[in-house]
């Protein structure tokens, strides 16, 4: 057994003579299996980046399998602003053969490959990258014992990457005691004795790879600590400074966790999260909380959001206000149930059955998550509506760093209001905003209304009169509309106009911003137009497009019979404009930039070689 | 507690009365048996009391689920075989509601036979009335799922084959934990059954047997006396002592309960099991007051914010 290496002075390492390679940024995958714990690498990296200067962001997939299967874990950290996960691994850490034949072709030419090399024997001819043997699995086994067999490999690797790029141990010391100080010391020690191995490995073996992050500009937004999270905890959290106290759901991954945390948060805040018997239960439960004065939430992926449309078209006609969430996945059906697409759109916007208008919003990245539960409960209150927040799986699993939000001036009372309403009390008046009165607020008018799902007249009473449905129909648009109206115009990132505006919405910001600062220094004059509210749309989209030649919307769905996908279809259909083209891919993995910026140079190719006619 | 309501004054001192508690004027057909459930009902509320302002009346789809429109109080008329769950939200979202739910045999053990089961096995706390009429009404005679063998409806020609439920024995094997069986014919049984399962602290649930007069005229009579039939009820223990008192049906056994709902037609009416096991409603609230204790009834702000110095 080996003695643990005291953990040296950050900053300070006697042993290597040769300088550190600084760097702006750098991509790390660690691919393995998913029960390595590599994921918690990830977490440990980014929380430790949220408390330095560094910014991070992580990339993980993981098999739909209960235990076992191949799983990677990307994080990408630097100093820069770091909008997206990173196309190509400056660094690949391949704990099995597997890893290593799945994943050295995402390792850049020159960049350094770390292998376990008690498992892994790589091509000796290949010479496009460092190679670095590692006996990962034999050091942790040695420094840890034997009893705990290859579990620590991770914290070792945790270590060796800490060596590497030279970042602050003490800080990631700290960091490791409070996640595994809840349980036995022996955990915590057996964790620091498997980072200090890895920490203390050779530094001839290292020599070349060792780098560190430059200074990089100091951030812009000082003031505040950063907190570092997942977007399922963003929105969780989002939801509770909003006012939500009250859901349901039924598990489906990935919005599971967010019902996990909701469950075990709730109560906590004087409410109740239902774990129901199925996806129409968990939205009925939530319209109950909601009749009955709450702002609530329900949520799923794909196939839960099928289930519940039903319910749905009921609280649009009942004018309920609700919280939907839609982690999005690889679908129809169980399709890819742990990968990343935005092919519910059309089902979020016009899913349900009949008429049935009502609020769709996605965020951006993690700390959008966060804010946009807000807006969420914001709308739904205001306009007694459905509102339907679509994420996705990548956005839920990968973990960034953002400043703090300031709760004392965000959270939101969640008080029901059960005041007595007055004679002029209507719940379904047709030249107002429906405000709900719940059981329990006292009716002047002695009259209590019925909260109906048939069509009905302004007392809420049954109506098959066809100029009543007219004008109800009528409301429930109009309500929507008057929302879009107050939305303010959407800001363009990059050149205001030009040759091409590149429209996105959901998680692709950060590859869409990476990808128009490409093409803007490549000498196109580009912009990106980012779309958090896509029913209603916000005013001035058409004054925006007209000014770019060409209006390419970038999107993970698939372009459909007739060429075009979700997103851009609306677009073509609401502004009639030639000019719209669609971007789309359906490989269930995220937007690399490269991806972005050679297929807006072909589209514009092929645009202008048809002499601006595109049909 | 951010999410329990303050107590709210009774709106008007005025006693309810059938008269404050009639709302729009039923559309069932004449004869239908679910009218005098509706009259049953506003007597219930009648010996009650309830502040007017906490009843809620709810529904699915069916005939008998326009129920809410009848009846002057918050009222819902939700989705079809989905009551339950909705009535789950409601009841769990504010204590101080008295809670009511009606509808049909299509709408309970078709639709929302799943939310049936699992309504019964949480024990949410709420009154849930079945008019049953062992045919489907407003979609105009298909077979319902207590429908009879041998009866012949648009969807089974030649007659149903398929077992009806047996509503008693499904009901205490949910875990509900007040079921009881009525019939239209018998106002003043059905008022007890009812009243007795709204002050049954739990999820109560009462089968009303109730005649459409349109698809399947004729159906309970075995069990009216005015139709030559028979009206048994349950003689319920007193546990007085009494060798006769052995005899009688105890309630709080749920295999006796079960023997009970397993007699030949037109069977037993009253309450065939009665538990006061823990409802969800007061579990989940110790939940509450568990986590509250932990937090040491930390406020919404200072929680939250201390999840997010945890994340830094």
């Amino acid at each position: 057994m080996v003695l643990p290496v005291p953990p040296p002075t950050p900053g300070v390492d006697p042993t290597i003579s040769t300088p550190r390679r600084p760097v702006e940024d750098a991509v790390i995958r660690l691919a393995g299996n998913s029960q390595d714990g590599i994921q918690t690498i990830g977490g440990f990296l980014a929380r430790l980046a949220g408390r330095t200067d560094q910014d991070v962001m992580t990339y993980m997939t993981i098999p739909s399998t209960i235990s076992g299967g191949p799983s990677i874990f990307q994080v990408r950290m630097g100093s820069g602003e770091i909008l997206s996960s990173g196309d190509q691994a400056d660094f690949l850490v391949a704990f099995y053969q597997h890893s290593y034949d799945e994943h050295i072709e995402s390792l850049r030419p020159g960049g350094v490959l770390i292998y376990d090399s008690g498992h892994v024997v790589p091509n000796p001819d290949d010479r496009r990258f460092k190679a670095v043997g590692i006996p990962i699995t034999g050091a942790t086994v040695e420094a840890v014992g034997g009893s705990s067999k290859e579990k620590g490999k991770n914290l070792f690797v945790l270590g060796l990457i800490a060596r590497i790029f030279n970042l602050d141990v003490a800080k990631i010391a700290g960091l490791i005691s409070e996640r595994f100080g809840g349980k036995s010391e022996d955990i915590v020690r057996n964790a620091m004795l498997a980072f200090d191995a890895g920490y203390a490995t050779p530094a001839d073996n290292l020599a070349d790879c060792l780098c560190r992050f430059e200074a990089g500009a100091k951030r812009s937004e000082t003031g505040g600590p950063r907190v570092s999270m997942d977007g399922n905890l963003a929105l969780s959290y989002g939801l509770i400074a909003a006012g939500v106290r009250y859901g349901a759901g039924y598990p489906i991954t990935p919005w599971s966790a967010i019902m996990e945390t909701l469950r075990s948060e709730l109560p906590k805040y004087g409410g109740i999260f239902v774990q129901a018997e199925d996806e129409l239960s968990a939205v009925s439960h939530a319209l109950g909380f909601a009749y009955s004065g709450h702002l609530a939430v329900t949520g799923s992926s794909g196939p839960g959001l099928s289930l519940k449309m039903e319910a749905l078209g009921w609280a649009v006609m009942a004018e309920i206000p609700l919280i939907v969430i839609n982690v999005q996945r690889g679908g129809p059906s169980t399709g890819m149930p742990t990968n990343v697409e935005q092919s519910d759109l059309m089902q979020a916007i016009y899913g349900s059955h009949g008429d049935a208008p009502r609020v769709v919003l996605a965020p951006k990245d993690v700390e959008d998550c966060f804010l946009i539960a807000l807006e969420a409960g914001r709308i739904a209150r205001k306009y007694s509506t459905p509102v339907i927040i679509l994420t996705d799986q990548a956005l839920a699993t990968r973990i960034e760093a953002f400043h703090e939000p300031d709760l004392t001036k965000l959270m939101v009372d969640p008080k029901p209001d059960l005041s007595p309403r007055g004679t002029d009390y209507e719940p379904y008046p047709l030249d107002r905003l429906t405000r709900h009165a719940p059981p329990g607020a006292p009716i002047a008018t002695g009259k209590y209304p019925s909260v109906s799902g048939l069509e009905h007249d302004e007392l809420g009473h049954p109506s098959g009169n066809p100029e009543m449905h007219m004008k109800m129909t009528a409301k429930r648009r109009e309500k929507i509309k008057a929302l879009g109206a107050s939305l303010p115009v959407p800001e363009v990132h990059g050149d205001q106009k030009g040759d091409v505006l590149v429209v996105g919405w959901g998680s692709t910001w950060g590859p869409i911003r990476e990808a128009v600062g490409q093409l803007r220094a490549a000498g196109a004059t580009a912009g990106q137009l980012h779309l958090r509210n896509l029913h209603p749309l916000p005013p001035g989209l058409r004054e925006i497009f007209l000014r770019y030649k060409d209006v390419l919307v970038v999107e993970m769905n698939d372009e459909g019979l007739y060429g075009y996908g979700q997103l851009a279809m609306l677009l073509r259909a609401r502004y009639a404009l030639p000019s719209i083209g669609s971007i789309t891919k359906t490989d269930g993995l995220t937007f690399r930039i490269s991806e972005i910026v050679n297929r807006v140079t072909q589209a514009r190719a092929a645009h202008a070689g048809a002499n601006g006619t595109r049909t | 507690m951010s999410s329990l309501p303050a107590p709210v004054a009774p709106a008007q001192p005025a006693t309810l009365t059938k008269k404050i508690l009639s709302a729009d004027h039923p559309t069932w057909c004449p004869g239908c048996g679910d009218f005098a459930v509706l009259a049953a009902f506003y007597r219930v509320l009648e010996r009650l009391q309830y502040p007017h302002q906490n009843i809620v009346t709810m529904a699915g789809i069916g005939c008998s689920s326009r129920f809410p429109y009848f009846v002057n109080t918050h009222g819902v008329h939700f989705i079809h075989g989905r009551s339950l769950p909705f009535a789950s939200g409601v009841s769990l979202g504010r204590d101080d509601l008295h809670v009511f739910v009606f509808g049909g045999d299509g709408d309970g053990f078709s639709m929302g036979g799943n939310h049936l089961l699992h309504t019964g096995r949480k024990n949410v706390r709420m009154t849930y009335v079945i008019m049953d009429n062992f045919v489907y009404g407003l979609t105009k005679k298909q077979t319902s799922p207590t429908s009879p063998v041998g009866f012949k409806t648009k969807t089974d020609p030649t007659g149903s084959f398929d077992q009806p439920i047996n509503p008693m024995r499904l009901l205490v094997n949910t875990g509900a934990s007040f079921v009881a069986r009525s019939h239209a014919t018998q106002v003043n049984h059905m008022i007890e059954m009812m009243e007795r399962a709204a002050r049954h602290d739990g999820f109560s649930v009462v089968e009303i047997l109730s005649e459409c007069v349109e698809f399947y005229e004729g159906a309970f009579d075995a069990a009216n006396p005015r139709k030559g039939g028979q009206f048994r009820t349950i003689e319920e223990r007193k546990n007085d002592g009494t060798p006769e008192d052995a005899l009688r049906h105890d309630t709080s056994d749920d295999l006796a309960a079960c023997r009970l709902a397993s007699q030949p037609w037109p069977g037993l009416f009253g309450v065939f099991y009665e538990s006061n096991r823990p409802t969800k409603n007061r579990l989940e609230r110790g939940l509450i007051a568990g986590a509250r204790e932990k937090t040491k009834a930390a406020g919404d702000l200072e929680l939250l914010q201390s999840s997010f110095r945890r994340l830094r």
